[in-house]
């Protein structure tokens, strides 16, 4: 069924969060809360170096240590060889996460893990791994992308030759991948512009920075089951990397989802796990693992830093009639940066003839990156909306006019193959165009920015179950972990069908033995599609609620209507029945047939892509290059709010870690190659008094393919803001900040430079 | 396995023998702010820790004849709420107040934030400009030291092993008196100094410089207190010509490094942008012009 156009009571309230007393006072449990009877401590020796050969591992005086239960290294795992893994969001390769949680041969980045100690105190693993011996041959290291893709860069995998040029080339090199997607003839395009611009740009990996670092608590029973208690974006997904890597049946793996604290796209993946399951199997004993901040920094993805130029051509009228970009993007130590849909997204927005757009996947020694919020997007997105704006200025046009005027509309073909449908784009343009910030006159001093973004959003498989209690009361499971509030919104949904309030909802996340599979929660998809299996799911419990009045009225199952959580003879011809609400039918359920639930799950299609447009004004405190952001204001296509407070929330967050991008969040290499703020204090994510309020306008142009019509909102509010703050500073000072972060120091160096 | 003892004596003799006594490593506590974050990032594995905040006269503020007595471990929201004070050395205040977060300010203290001696901490160039004493007791009695005899270089300082600080003692002020520090930080808190800057001065009935105090944070090994800028400032207002030659005589001063925080060059500039924005409140506080916050 469909209920964009109903009458609706509970989706797009703001009911109060269900999971918010539990955070509040503490009492919700995380990955590191969890404890076990017998528990013993895993620790990870991490290498101090970038780049270096393993000579050799001498575990022998850490095994000699009163309290250690276990040691393992990578001998203690199956060699895997390389296959795609399309487990969690963005590419990975199943032997390069095995490598990547325990080094085989050669450590690529500082942190990288090669060895792990369980014992019965955390100070007597952390003096173990002190005994662990370890003869490195130091190599040579490479951070930046443009050095690593040159000649002459030292090479991180012997057997990595760049994919996708033909013919294979014939020496190794860090390139491991090299896209490319076109449309119309981009030199024809070039020529008939009459005004081209073009510039190059540069942008910092950065950290997703969830509060809570990678735990885990896990147990190898001698019978060979396995369970783990862990947070993350998706406990399949767990247990699938867990059951490959240490070569175990999924069947006799249980993954508990903790309460999670943040994961943004870094809990996509793992780095724990198979490693306390392994202390666990040697060990006999329950094994807990937690990282600290620094081995957050340190081993951990970030995404991808990365260098691109972008070339625009257009006519005097603003016609843009060819675009061309070129991205080099991080991957971290081993294959997979999300060079790919930074390929698609930077022109997403625009309605542009001839489109050459070139990506390049690089390795370098730095920690392997993770999907964080609209993985590559961000990165692309900030190249074109700078120079979109600069070839406005070119043009003497307004930046908003320029956009509108080459905007994507329905049935504007991609250069990456598909054709836009369905997208609320206008709306969000005519929504900025309306409201009071981009009128409002600008102080003294003051600049102001604008930037759109586009993110696809997605569909994939999720189950849910509905389970009508005895008092009826209804609890809904899903195999979704909530990163943003789906338990709130999953029970919403479930409560609009059964037309019964909110309160009498209860939504779950249940383990990996307790429901049917279920894919992570990333790419935006959970309030789409599993938003869509406990809705499919809710109706058919209404459906056997229909049929349990049916049969107690006797009546047929046709001759009954649901309506406001009762059940109604269909017209008079049906009989004089009083309706029967939810908690009469419950009650009864043993007599009528036995306990009323259903299951579904569903490889959900038709995911709505979603747009964005930020506004920022900044003020540049011209004798320190501090930028402060006056106002901000960002609006977005949701589709359909189901609970607009999170969906606001969603939005702000997004702002929020895109301003930290844009003005303040890097990480710093020695020379040496080694990271030296892993930490908070110097890796700066902006603070509440960094920000004003975050003004998030909700546009709700309905996907005709959810029942709600709910869109994917989490990531497209990170896409816009790094370029609407450089395009606000440009304003405000004349110059053009193309390398992020645009620090104090940048920003005062580009002012002295200019005079 | 090592161990770690814990002692939270009543009085300044006790505390001292325990100090005196350590055969390992003992290290004096106050908020623990720093001491506690460092140990846990395993920078110090001490046997011995001594608490002082039992000790009578570590925490508190006394006035006598307008000079303050504060006692060295005296938390940051406790000197904040000291009305008194806050009136007379607002720069000093203010600058103990821009440590960290209100969580962070329950407990942070005078004499950590100089003890730890980070060239960066706060509250170190407004004790410097105020010429600020610490009444430093030990195994031979007491003695009063300027507190800029008492970091040596980073994480150092001239005290022996069994001295500490009981509490510092900030001069009467004659009239037209004031002070005033700021810092720069890329955010807005919850930073570390890329630039600090304090400012103590004396104006005469036409706003004329009569006595000046000024200092550099994270600029140099220690914090600087710096003669030169002074010397700018006595004897003339502050006009643009005295605030350019400041900028200047602050530039010249600082001796930064480059690091994580800021290149040697940034800090440089900001040096001098910092003694102006600095020297122009200190000047209007003193001469009844704003007696408000700048942060
Ligand atoms: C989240 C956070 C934010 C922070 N922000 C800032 C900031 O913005 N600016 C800033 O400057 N600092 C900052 N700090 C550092 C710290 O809070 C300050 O340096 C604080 O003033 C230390 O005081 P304390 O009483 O906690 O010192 P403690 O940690 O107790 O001691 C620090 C050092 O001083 C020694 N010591 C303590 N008391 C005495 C004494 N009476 N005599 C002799 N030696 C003594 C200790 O042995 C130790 O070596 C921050 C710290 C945290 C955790």
């Amino acid at each position: 069924m469909n209920y964009i156009s109903s009458d609706l009571k509970v989706v797009g309230t703001r009911p109060i969060r269900p999971d918010g007393v539990d955070k509040v006072t503490g009492r919700a449990l995380f990955s590191a809360d969890t404890r076990s009877a017998g528990m013993i401590w895993g620790k990870i020796k991490r290498s101090p170096h970038a780049h270096a050969r393993i000579v050799s591992i001498d575990t022998s005086k850490a095994e000699a240590l009163p309290g250690v239960r276990a040691v393992v290294t990578s001998a203690d795992f199956p060699e895997i060889s390389s296959e795609m893994a399309f487990v969690g969001e963005g590419p990975m390769n199943f032997r390069d996460l095995s490598d990547n949680i325990m080094a085989r041969g050669k450590v690529l980045y500082e942190g990288h893990a090669l060895a792990a100690v369980a014992a019965n105190t955390q100070a007597i693993a952390d003096e173990a791994i002190a005994l662990i011996d370890v003869v490195y041959e130091v190599l040579p290291h490479v951070i930046d992308v443009d050095e690593a893709m040159k000649a002459d860069a030292p090479v991180l995998h012997a057997d990595m030759f760049t994919a996708g040029v033909n013919p294979k080339p014939a020496t190794p090199s860090n390139i491991a991948k090299v896209v490319t997607f076109k449309k119309g003839d981009i030199d024809a395009g070039f020529a008939a512009a009459e005004v081209i611009f073009e510039d190059s740009y540069t942008t910092k990996p950065v950290h997703q920075a969830y509060i809570e670092p990678h735990a885990c608590l896990a147990t190898y029973n001698p019978d060979g089951q396995v369970t783990i208690h862990a947070s993350s974006q998706g406990h399949f997904m767990i247990r699938a990397y867990t059951a490959k890597l240490l070569g175990i049946d999924m069947a006799n793996i249980r993954v508990n989802p903790a309460e999670i604290g943040g994961g943004f796209g870094g809990k996509t993946l793992i780095y724990l796990e198979p490693v306390a399951v392994a202390l666990s199997r040697k060990s006999g004993k329950p094994v807990k693992m937690q990282m600290t901040r620094e081995d957050v920094f340190r081993a951990s993805g970030p995404t991808s830093g990365a260098s691109v130029t972008v070339k625009l051509g257009a006519k005097k009228d603003g016609t843009i009639v060819a675009a061309q970009q070129v991205l080099k993007f991080q991957a971290g130590a081993y294959a997979g940066s999300p060079i790919g849909p930074g390929c698609m997204c930077g022109f997403a927005m625009y309605d542009i003839e001839n489109i050459d757009v070139l990506g390049y996947d690089v390795v370098s020694n730095r920690p392997k990156v993770a999907a964080y919020r609209a993985p590559g997007a961000p990165i692309s997105s900030f190249a074109v909306e700078c120079a979109v704006d600069d070839l406005a200025r070119m043009l003497g046009m307004d930046p908003l006019a320029l956009r509108e005027k080459n905007a994507a509309v329905n049935g504007t073909k991609t250069h990456y193959g598909p054709t836009h449908a369905n997208i609320g784009y206008t709306q969000v343009l005519e929504a900025t165009r309306a409201h009071p910030h981009w009128k409002a006159p600008l102080a003294e001093g003051h600049g102001r920015g604008l930037a759109v973004g586009f993110w696809f959003n997605i569909g994939g498989e999720s189950s849910a179950t509905v389970h009508v209690n005895e008092d009826g009361s209804v609890v809904v499971a899903t195999g979704s972990p909530d990163v943003g509030g789906s338990r709130a919104s999953m029970g919403m949904m479930a409560a609009e069908v059964l037309g019964i309030d909110i309160s009498k909802v209860r939504a779950t996340i249940a383990d990996t033995a307790s429901i049917g599979y279920t894919f992570v929660t990333g790419g935006s998809r959970v309030t789409f599609a599993t938003g869509m299996a406990v809705t499919q799911a809710t109706e058919k419990v209404v459906e056997q609620l229909k049929a349990r009045a049916a049969q107690t009225w006797d009546i047929p199952v046709d001759a009954v209507e649901w309506r406001d959580g009762k059940a109604y003879p269909a017209g008079t011809n049906a009989g004089a029945f009083e309706p029967l609400d939810l908690a009469a039918i419950a009650l009864k359920q043993a007599r009528t047939g036995g306990p009323i639930n259903s299951e579904v799950s569903i490889n959900a299609q038709g995911a709505g892509a979603g747009f964005g447009a930020h506004i920022c004004d900044v003020a540049v405190d011209k004798e320190t290059g501090k930028v402060e952001i006056i106002r901000y204001t960002a609006i977005q296509d949701v589709g359909k709010a189901i609970h607009p407070s999170y969906v606001e929330g969603q939005i702000q967050g997004g702002a929020v870690q895109g301003i930290g991008w844009a003005l303040s969040e890097e990480y710093i290499y020695n020379d040496k190659g080694l990271m030296e703020n892993p930490g908070f204090l110097d890796y700066r994510c902006p603070v509440a008094s960094d920000l004003p309020m975050i003004e998030a306008v909700l546009v709700e142009v309905p996907n005709p393919r959810h029942p709600f019509g709910a869109r994917g909102v989490g990531e497209v509010p990170i896409i816009p803001p790094m370029a609407a703050i450089s395009n606000a500073i440009k304003g405000a000072t004349g110059l053009r900040m193309p390398d992020l972060p645009m620090s104090p120091p940048k920003v005062r160096a580009a002012m002295d430079a200019a005079g | 396995m090592s161990s770690l003892s814990y002692a939270a004596p009543t009085s300044v003799d006790a505390a001292v023998k325990l100090l005196a006594g350590a055969s390992g490593l003992a290290k004096v506590l106050s908020g623990g702010t720093d001491l506690l974050v460092q140990m846990r990032a395993g920078r110090f594995k001490p046997e011995l820790i001594v608490d002082t905040k039992k000790i009578p006269g570590v925490i508190g503020i006394r006035e006598e004849n307008g000079a303050f007595i504060i006692g060295a471990g005296t938390p940051g929201a406790v000197v904040e709420a000291h009305a008194g004070l806050t009136a007379a050395w607002p720069g000093l205040v203010e600058a103990l107040d821009l440590i960290g977060s209100t969580q962070v300010q329950g407990r942070c203290s005078l004499a950590g934030n100089l003890c730890n001696a980070s060239p960066a901490a706060d509250s170190v160039p407004a004790l410097y400009a105020a010429a600020a004493v610490a009444v430093v007791v030990g195994p031979n009695g007491t003695r009063e030291v300027p507190v800029e005899q008492i970091p040596t270089g980073p994480g150092r300082t001239s005290l022996a092993r069994d001295e500490f600080i009981l509490e510092f003692k900030l001069p009467a002020r004659p009239a037209r008196s004031s002070d005033a520090y700021l810092r720069f930080i890329p955010r807005t808190e919850m930073d570390i100094a890329v630039v600090g800057c304090g400012i103590s001065v004396t104006l005469d009935a036409n706003g004329v410089c009569t006595a000046a105090r000024c200092s550099l944070g994270a600029v140099a090994p220690t914090v600087l207190l710096v003669q030169a800028m002074a010397d700018i400032l006595v004897g003339n207002k502050l006009d643009a010509d005295t605030l350019a030659k400041l900028d200047a005589a602050a530039q010249a001063a600082a001796k930064p490094i480059s690091d994580k925080r800021g290149t040697a060059e940034y800090r440089t500039k900001i040096a001098g942008v910092l003694a102006r924005r600095t020297a122009a409140i200190a000047f209007d506080r003193a001469s009844g012009k704003a007696t408000g916050k700048t942060h």
